[in-house]
């Protein structure tokens, strides 16, 4: 091995100070990648609490108020501080540059500026923990919101703060997906991943600042009385409702087109095939980003809206439900013809089609206007939800942890035990939460602390379930981390999966500082497993 | 543009030439101006909201704003925009010199936009035209308005974010002053004053719409 | 009902409950039909093309589209989902547009307990009674934050909002005695914001709302007051076994008969008589330490006949405790 190739960027250079003033969107996207998975853990502990408090009907293990503050930070850290920047601050910020053929986003500084951003607001999150919490829900309902005496003004700040950082970062992504690819790399030869994370960009800028000026008309609320959110004041709570929901839906499709596009990564490597439809894939991702910021009305059926906009939205919704569905059928036909590999990545996908279609389909019940007024916060909702977040954007997330992790880590984690584990939190994840799907239909109200015997049965089905999600999560994490132990050193030259995106094909793994040792040269698309053979290699 | 291929010391490593890294940084910019847009954008629905509740209220509470200061300000600010574009104009055309006085002058105007806004908003804590549960002006004219505090909280917010905005623009013309004198930026590199420039330009645009909906209509 | 619906969904007692539990099966067997060509697609194509021991690496099939199989995950999913839709919005309409001839009730959310105000004068609280087979209006509004009424078995809920009324309306098929949650949250109490509906036939009807009021009179205090104890909605926040909920207990205060009680300003006083009619007509002057002052005023709610009774029963608890 010439010396330079043992180069690469987790060894060189080093020293704190070279991470913690990096700019190399690998190490930052490593830094998000520590925060999210902190975070992920403090929600998922938080998460089990909730279920053990539920697991019978009386407050057996909290009171209400524990219950509020759990649940609310539950959802708030989740959503804020690790859906939304796991998958573009984590992997997109380690891969993006590389999928480029190029040596850093177009903006290094601002780059490190927003995961610094992320910390702060993370501080605030913390610090409301440790003042006593928050218990509004994570959407902040006035007047609810603006009379709680729980610490409303620094969550909301950390939001508002955060929000800052997803701008930056999106921002960052679209300059650099514009402007740093490689000669000859057009729109058509990127990889899937990189549309996807161009959609979410796109978003990001659009539908953030919204979400930035309300919490800061929510916390003016609080501190002045300016009378836009509080009826009390001549405001209106139903105003408030349409300002976060017009960000919070399309953050939904900030949290889920990262996962359509690691999806479309993993499938075609794993089945060695070319992806089915490959400009219905990306042009649906631009679609889904556009159409998904007119439906936010669907979220308040119950409110009192008026007929006609409910139907509009109602109708609309739909259209978010098509292009969604022929991806699906794309990811699936892809395997036609290949050579299906059951690798843990590639176990990760089938189980994110199987679970996120039926997120899907449940949405398809949600957005009957009729049959929402039924289910509508029940835990009907939070278990379609969950399928699509979960089931969905977290199960793609581990997926592209495991596909990614040679590359980024240079190790090989224990293939068996991730496999074990992906069954795991298949199982531990349909135990949880398709039994919500019956409580709803029967009428359990969600963010009850307590509840009516008669649910009794189901929800202690879901907690005992809800055990092994957790542990399954939390062993496939640590099967990670074991394999970056000392011993567990791979080539530099390994691609394991035999994958030919620039990032496998033109670099040492863990890549080399500058990415690249000299400027890749496209060869073929991302995709021409039927022009070329890659073999995978897999040594130590 | 165009420029020769050899690296520049302000040429930045990832990029593979100066017309890469200008247009990056360009796309950059209009993609934070779109970001700035939608954030007024979500104010800008507030008003017209309430405007439509409280018709009545937003008439009679806007008599209260002081049209000739607002009307001054504009004219301050469009001034100032022009020196901008001049000031980018003049580097362009290797006129150093000129372009700092430019600098310098957009800089001062902006300054002025932030005195006479001074002016206006401790006249209005005088009389306690104050947002929200500080409003306390109850003056014959507006007697028989419904919830002026709104109109009050709406103008403080929406004119204050925008005097953020002047605010920090004034920090970055006067890096800009300093980079210009010390000779960072010249004819071959004037990106951030161009970034900067448009960013004024945006601050200006805003107040254009912000006048007319707050002091005249 | 058959038995799937049995087992999915609470009864249906409204009359357009059963049209969307339809509209449910509509979605859901479409559904199951959509996701198992998923499922069986994925399973079968994974498996019959998956990669064995000993094959080797080679070039692929370059096919990646099919017009015919494109245009129908199009042209399917697009008719199902018209028909939703259109079925959606036709039942919606049914929900909304209330029949000339419905009985109008008042209802009010607040932080937590319901108030039900009857036509001819009378209120209820956390107990709804409606006559069967009789359209019925509900306004709906809020004293404090959001709420939203559901009612399970009518299919319906709708928003309590503190700045406008909101409407719903159902025809109850079937006499019972039914669910209702609240299902926006409002804070500590929301999950024991429930109520019941109870729904009669209408002669009954006609005789409970005459007598709606004037009854209570010869029973004696104590156990009118036990009667009140949870027809007034105190059971949301106090306890009788000396457990916390959002407030104190009956049975705490009761023990404490007498003695000293601190406030969390730092004053006390002695509990009495006075002070506990003080503390249910004017709860927030004085807050007990260590709790919220979050209960509404119960001014206007009962009158002194009820107050003593609530007095009475709230000392008896403490012989009832010795025994």
């Amino acid at each position: 091995m010439a010396e330079n190739q043992k180069q690469n960027y987790l060894t060189h250079p080093k020293g704190i100070m070279s991470w913690l003033l990096t700019l190399d969107h690998k190490r930052i996207g490593l830094m998000y990648l520590f925060g999210g998975i902190i975070f992920f853990f403090l929600g998922g502990v938080l998460a089990l609490g909730m279920r053990l408090e539920l697991a019978a009907p009386g407050n057996d293990f909290m009171s209400n108020e524990t219950y509020n503050n759990v649940y609310t930070l539950h959802g708030a850290i989740m959503i804020f501080l690790f859906i939304i920047p796991a998958i573009p601050g984590a992997l997109g910020n380690m891969l993006l540059p590389l999928m480029l053929g190029a040596k850093d986003v177009a903006f290094p500084r601002l780059n490190l500026a927003s995961f610094y951003i992320y910390t702060l607001g993370a501080l605030f999150v913390v610090y409301t923990i440790i003042a006593g919490g928050v218990d509004t829900g994570w959407t902040f309902y006035t007047p609810y919101s603006t009379t709680s005496t729980s610490n409303v003004i620094p969550m909301t700040m950390g939001i508002f703060i955060i929000g800052f950082s997803s701008i930056l970062t999106g921002l960052n992504f679209i300059a650099t997906i514009h402007k740093m690819r490689i000669p000859g790399l057009t729109w058509y030869k990127l990889p899937l991943f990189v549309w996807a994370l161009y959609g979410t960009s796109l978003v990001q800028i659009t539908a953030t600042p919204v979400i930035a000026i309300t919490m800061v008309l929510l916390i003016l609320e609080r501190l002045l009385g300016i009378g836009i959110f509080d009826p009390a004041l001549g405001g209106d709570p139903v105003l408030y409702q349409h300002f976060f929901w017009f960000y919070s839906h399309p953050a939904v499709y900030i949290m889920i087109l990262p996962a359509f596009g690691i999806i479309s990564e993993i499938i075609p490597v794993h089945s060695r095939k070319k992806i089915w439809g490959y400009k219905f894939i990306a042009f649906s991702t631009l679609s889904i980003a556009f159409i998904g910021f007119l439906v936010w009305g669907h979220h308040m059926f119950t409110s009192g809206q008026s007929v006609f906009s409910q139907i509009v939205f109602s109708f609309i919704t739909y259209f978010v439900g098509i292009p969604t569905g022929v991806k699906i059928f794309s990811w699936i036909l892809t395997m036609y013809k290949g050579q299906v590999s059951f690798t843990p990545p590639m176990l990760y996908a089938l189980s994110f089609l199987f679970l996120f279609t039926i997120g899907g389909l449940t949405g398809i019940f949600l957005g009957a206007v009729a049959l929402d007024i039924h289910l509508h916060d029940t835990y009907f909702v939070v278990a379609h939800f969950h399928y699509v977040m979960q089931g969905g954007t977290i199960i793609a997330f581990l997926g592209g942890l495991h596909h990614w992790w040679p590359k980024t880590m240079g190790a090989m984690y224990n293939q068996t035990v991730a496999s074990i584990c992906c069954l795991g939190v298949f199982l531990g994840f349909n135990g949880t939460f398709f039994p919500q799907f019956l409580l709803g239909l029967r009428g359990m109200p969600r963010r009850y602390a307590t509840y009516d015997p008669q649910y009794a049965e189901l929800h202690n089905y879901s907690s005992f379930w809800s055990g092994i999600l957790g542990l399954s999560i939390f062993i496939a994490i640590m099967n990670l981390l074991w394999s970056l132990r000392k011993s567990n050193k791979l080539d530099p030259g390994t691609n394991p999966w035999g994958a030919m995106t620039l990032e496998w094909t033109h670099t040492s793994s863990p890549p080399h500082p500058h990415n690249f040792e000299e400027e890749p040269v496209l060869e073929h698309g991302p995709y021409d497993y039927d022009k070329v053979i890659v073999e995978p290699t897999f040594k130590k | 543009m165009s420029h020769d291929n050899s690296s520049p010391d302000f040429l930045q490593h990832h990029f593979h030439d100066v017309d890469q890294q200008y247009e990056t940084a360009k796309l950059g910019m209009w993609a934070f101006i779109l970001t700035e847009v939608l954030t007024f954008g979500g104010l800008f629905v507030a008003y017209v909201v309430y405007r439509s509740w409280y018709p009545e209220m937003f008439v009679g509470a806007n008599l209260l704003l002081d049209v000739n200061k607002g009307l001054l300000n504009t004219i301050v600010l469009i001034t100032s925009s022009l020196t901008m574009v001049l000031a980018v104009w003049a580097i362009q055309q290797k006129k150093q010199k000129l372009s700092l006085f430019m600098l310098i002058a957009t800089f001062l105007f902006a300054f002025m936009f932030l005195g006479i806004k001074y002016l206006e908003y401790s006249h209005k804590f005088e009389v306690g035209q104050l947002p929200g549960e500080y409003y306390s002006y109850m003056g014959p004219e507006i007697a028989h308005l419904n919830n002026p505090h709104i109109f009050f909280s709406i103008y403080f917010i929406m004119t204050g974010l925008h005097g953020l905005h002047v605010a920090i623009g004034m920090g970055l013309i006067a890096w800009l002053i300093y980079a210009t004198a010390k000779g960072n930026l010249h004819s071959k590199y004037y990106t951030p004053m161009e970034m900067i420039g448009i960013f004024w330009h945006l601050v200006d645009l805003i107040w254009i719409y912000l006048f007319p909906l707050f002091y005249l209509i | 009902m058959d038995r799937l619906t049995e087992y999915l969904f609470p009864k249906q007692v409204s009359t357009f409950a059963a049209d969307i539990d339809n509209l449910f099966y509509f979605i859901f067997y479409s559904s199951i039909a959509l996701f198992a060509i998923v499922v069986f697609g994925m399973v079968y194509l994974a498996i019959k093309y998956r990669f064995k021991k000993g094959d080797e690496v080679r070039l692929t099939s370059s096919k990646d589209h099919s017009n015919i199989l494109e245009s129908l995950f199009f042209i399917v999913p697009l008719i199902l989902v018209s028909i939703t839709f259109v079925w959606g919005i036709r039942s919606y309409l049914k929900m909304i547009i209330v029949p000339d001839d419905a009985i109008e009730i008042k209802v009010t959310g607040q932080s937590w307990f319901w108030t039900f105000d009857y036509p001819d004068g009378g209120t209820t609280l956390n107990e709804l009674v409606v006559p069967s087979n009789q359209p019925i209006k509900i306004v709906l509004s809020s004293k404090d934050v959001l709420h939203s009424f559901f009612i399970p078995v009518m299919r319906t809920k709708m928003d309590c909002l503190p700045n406008r009324y909101n409407v719903m309306w159902f025809d109850a098929q079937q006499e019972g005695v039914y669910d209702i949650f609240c299902t926006e949250y409002c804070g500590t109490g929301h999950s024991q914001m429930g109520a019941k509906v109870i729904v009669m036939k209408p002669a009954q009807y006609e005789a409970w709302v005459a007598d709606l009021g004037s009854d209570d009179e010869d029973i004696p205090l104590d156990e009118l007051g036990a009667k009140l104890y949870t027809k007034k909605a105190c059971n949301t926040c106090h306890t009788l076994d000396g457990s916390d909920l959002v407030g104190p207990s009956y049975l705490q205060t009761s023990q404490m008969w007498g003695e000293e009680r601190v406030f969390d300003d730092g004053t006390s006083t002695i509990i009495d008589d006075n002070y506990i009619r003080s503390s249910i007509l004017e709860p927030q002057t004085k807050i007990v330490a260590g709790y919220q002052g979050v209960m509404p005023t119960y001014q206007g709610l009962l009158n002194d006949r009820e107050l003593d009774a609530l007095i009475a029963f709230l000392k008896s608890l403490k012989e009832d405790s010795q025994i």
